[in-house]
């Protein structure tokens, strides 16, 4: 019989002896990964370079400083017209993204928890025509979703001539949705502060009740207080100051409504598609969440004598929150980015403009898709930064 | 009332049948649908509103439907009241469009060869009992290269070019080409990132965190736009082939995280038990850990698959004709103006045969795998 010894090793020839070594076959690996990954980088790097200089472009940024050219019919937020720069078209496409991200956000978040909750009821009948809903909805693509509304908005609404009005002041065509642009006439900065010291006054207020509650045990009406604060002195400043607000109306100009404040189709059919298909994500997510709560945490509260009401802000909520927030989060990210697919319909967000029309006028595609996937890496970070600081607030704190 | 009077000894009572509320449909209805005043009022909504909207879809979809006319006009003509029922006939027309694009008509063989062949690498893979199952997984990893032979051609076949590819055939070769090829990049970019050595580690958690933290649409634009300026001079790459590696690529790095979510589920001792054999990192990884931590990662896997199946109709943005490609440029056929309904929901019903059907197995598979207690 063969004697293994540890000296066996020796006899092989050096180079099979570093292999052997876990730590040195660990170093070799690395080494050697990071030689090829950089190999290909340079590589990378020499292409890039031979084949920009070939077609006689070079790669910089200072394209953004140049004038447009092109019109954008939905900016909301910052001044913009064709003479403005591409960096300008850049921004009010981030910002655009942002709006419809932010309002989906809201949206999605509101309708999935009202069919996670109805996916839960005893009612048979509710219970599986949401879960129809659900089902058909998730297995869809999101761009049919956003193409069949946008169709919907365009052509089943009626043109401005025939607008659907509401009191003369809203009105819905397949122009848009439109309604009265709220204008701030002097002493307008009066309401506004003693709102912001009202605002304040009440986040004052709420940490001294806790701190009350939290000492003697005594509690008050918290939620109504701070509600008749802000209401009642931003009424009361409001009159005070002789009412500074008044309202433009949007009124029938030739082919559409001029003045007021206009929601483009592109944009309510964005928002609502990328809404109902997030919702029907988060719905389950929230069924989920509350199912896995057991019963006797329920049980539990009732024994020692808690409402149902207050057994489910107290004891279901929290503990189904710890469990919902990380995919909650992650859907928050999809939608961020499924917003992207505003370019099918022609809404302008941040891929439509710099990524989209700046591309195509200056040829600059390595520059734009730059900045581009630079913003939603930004906004992913944040989403997810946010999410870490959550769970973390929310874990549970363990002996 | 004789009887409600009689008297009987303690526990002598005979058994009555339980009221008649309380079973059969009135029970099932007073529990299911009438069990508090909210309750009533929620399913007096929910039917008002399944009335509203069943019985109209099903007349327009089935009863008022036309399924043979060569134009829009005919097709309305057909109709008792114009414009009060699906078209059909729009869709049945282009049937062979939806399925085959542009592909040339003598060699569309060679497709439906390549569906066939599909079904029987399927088969395989979903059911265990198959006998002879070894060699026909064998035939299944192979099926990729097989149907990309047959659908391109060259080595004996006319050659054809992947422009003429569209309808649900382009959706097939980008769902199976990404769905076959990343799942083993996932599960490696998964081993990389917890990998102990530094190195690798950093590497795989930028590729998927950049991966995971931009839009599809921009990895495709990156695809269409720009690649080439990262190759050598002078290559030319297929579009179809650029996007195949983009999807794939997009889709490995969400079953990366997946797979990395199941390895993390495996307690130590599994490893420490592995080790303690004496099993290299890749046996112990092979035969230990893997199959375990797969089994959990499931239900993640497949619906990282059916999200990507989904997210096959982006290529029509950058201008690639899969099944809604096709159906938006039908639309614009003078003849068939504003039959836009019944192309969105043929589309869909298409996405949602193949997704629901993927989930359904997901389920099934999971119940299957469930070796641990059922309670």
């Amino acid at each position: 019989m063969a004697v293994v010894t540890g000296t066996g090793s020796d006899t092989r020839n050096p180079i099979a002896r570093l292999w052997g070594n876990k730590k040195a076959r660990s170093v070799i690996v690395q080494i050697v990964t990071m030689a090829v990954v950089f190999g290909v980088l340079a590589l990378l790097y020499r292409n890039v370079v031979v084949n920009l200089a070939a077609i006689g472009k070079e790669f910089s940024f200072d394209f953004l400083n140049a004038p447009s050219a092109y019109d954008i019919t939905f900016s909301p937020f910052i001044e913009y017209n064709s003479r403005s720069t591409h960096l300008r078209a850049a921004a009010v496409g981030i910002l655009n993204t942002l709006l419809v991200a932010s309002c989906g956000i809201v949206l999605a978040t509101v309708m999935g928890f009202i069919m996670g909750v109805l996916r839960l009821s005893k009612n048979w009948l509710v219970n599986r025509t949401v879960y129809c809903f659900l089902e058909f909805t998730r297995n869809v693509p999101v761009l049919l979703h956003i193409l069949f509304i946008h169709g919907l908005v365009v052509t089943q609404l009626p043109v401005p001539k025939q607008a659907m009005n509401f009191a003369d002041s809203f009105f819905l065509t397949n122009r848009g949705f439109f309604f009265p642009a709220p204008v701030p006439e002097a002493g307008f900065w009066i309401v506004a502060t003693v709102f912001a010291i009202s605002v304040v006054f009440v986040i004052a207020f709420g940490r001294w009740a806790k701190k009350v509650q939290d000492e003697t045990g005594r509690t008050y009406p918290v939620f109504w207080i701070s509600t008749g604060a802000i209401v009642a002195a931003t009424a009361v400043a409001f009159l005070a100051a002789g009412m500074p607000l008044s309202w433009e109306a949007p009124a029938l100009k030739g082919f559409n409504f001029k003045g007021g404040v206009a929601i483009k189709p592109e944009f309510i059919a964005l928002w609502l598609a990328l809404s109902y298909y997030t919702s029907c994500f988060i719905a389950e997510i929230v069924r989920a969440g509350i199912l896995a709560v057991s019963y006797g945490q329920t049980e539990a509260a009732y024994a020692v004598g808690l409402r149902p009401n207050r057994t489910l802000q107290l004891i279901i909520i929290p503990q189904a929150l710890r469990v919902i927030v990380p995919p909650l989060a992650s859907q928050y990210l999809n939608l961020t980015k499924n917003s992207s697919l505003a370019i099918a319909i022609g809404y302008m967000d941040v891929v439509a403009t710099i990524g989209g029309i700046s591309l195509m006028q200056t040829g600059k595609e390595m520059e734009t898709m730059m900045i581009v996937m630079l913003t939603y890496l930004v906004f992913s970070l944040i989403i997810a930064g946010f999410m870490n600081w959550y769970n973390k607030k929310m874990a549970l704190v363990e002996r | 009332m004789a009887e409600a009077t009689q008297a009987y000894e303690v526990g002598r009572h005979p058994e009555l049948p339980p009221p008649r509320s309380e079973v059969g449909v009135l029970g099932w209805l007073k529990h299911n649908l009438f069990s508090s005043p909210f309750n009533v009022v929620l399913t007096l909504l929910v039917v008002w509103f399944l009335w509203t909207v069943i019985p109209p879809l099903f007349e327009w979809m089935v009863l008022n439907s036309v399924w043979t006319a060569d134009t829009r006009k005919e097709c309305w003509a057909r109709m008792a009241v114009p414009e009060d029922g699906a078209c059909w006939a729009f869709i049945k027309g282009r049937i062979q469009l939806f399925i085959y694009g542009f592909y040339p008509h003598p060699l569309r063989w060679r497709v439906n060869l390549s569906f066939v062949l599909l079904v029987l690498a399927i088969v395989p893979v979903l059911y265990d009992k198959l006998p002879g199952r070894k060699y026909a997984l064998w035939y299944a990893a192979a099926f990729p290269f097989i149907a990309g032979w047959l659908l391109v051609g060259g080595f004996g076949l006319t050659p054809v070019d992947t422009d003429q590819f569209g309808g649900i055939l382009l959706t097939l070769i980008i769902g199976v080409t990404g769905i076959s090829f990343s799942l083993p990049i996932g599960i490696l970019l998964a081993l990389g990132r917890r990998s102990t050595m530094l190195v690798p580690r950093v590497l795989c958690v930028l590729f998927i965190e950049f991966i995971r933290g931009v839009p599809l649409i921009t990895l495709l634009f990156v695809a269409a736009t720009m690649l080439n300026y990262f190759l050598p001079p002078g290559t030319v790459f297929d579009l179809l082939v650029r996007v195949l590696i983009m999807v794939t690529l997009f889709s490995a790095a969400y079953i990366a995280e997946v797979v990395r979510g199941g390895l993390q589920a495996i307690p130590r001792g599994q490893f420490e038990a592995a080790d303690s054999l004496g099993l290299t990192y890749f046996q112990a990884h092979l035969t230990i850990v893997l199959p375990q931590a797969l089994k959990i990662s499931i239900p993640g896997i497949v619906n990282t698959f059916i999200g990507l199946y989904k997210d096959t109709t982006l290529v029509l943005i950058i201008g690639m004709l899969d099944p809604l490609g096709i159906g938006r440029a039908s639309l614009a056929d003078p003849v068939w103006l504003g039959l836009a309904r019944e192309v969105y929901i043929f589309v869909a019903l298409f996405f949602f045969i193949c997704c629901f059907s993927m989930s359904r197995y997901s389920l099934y598979l999971e119940r299957k795998l469930h070796t641990g207690h059922n309670y």
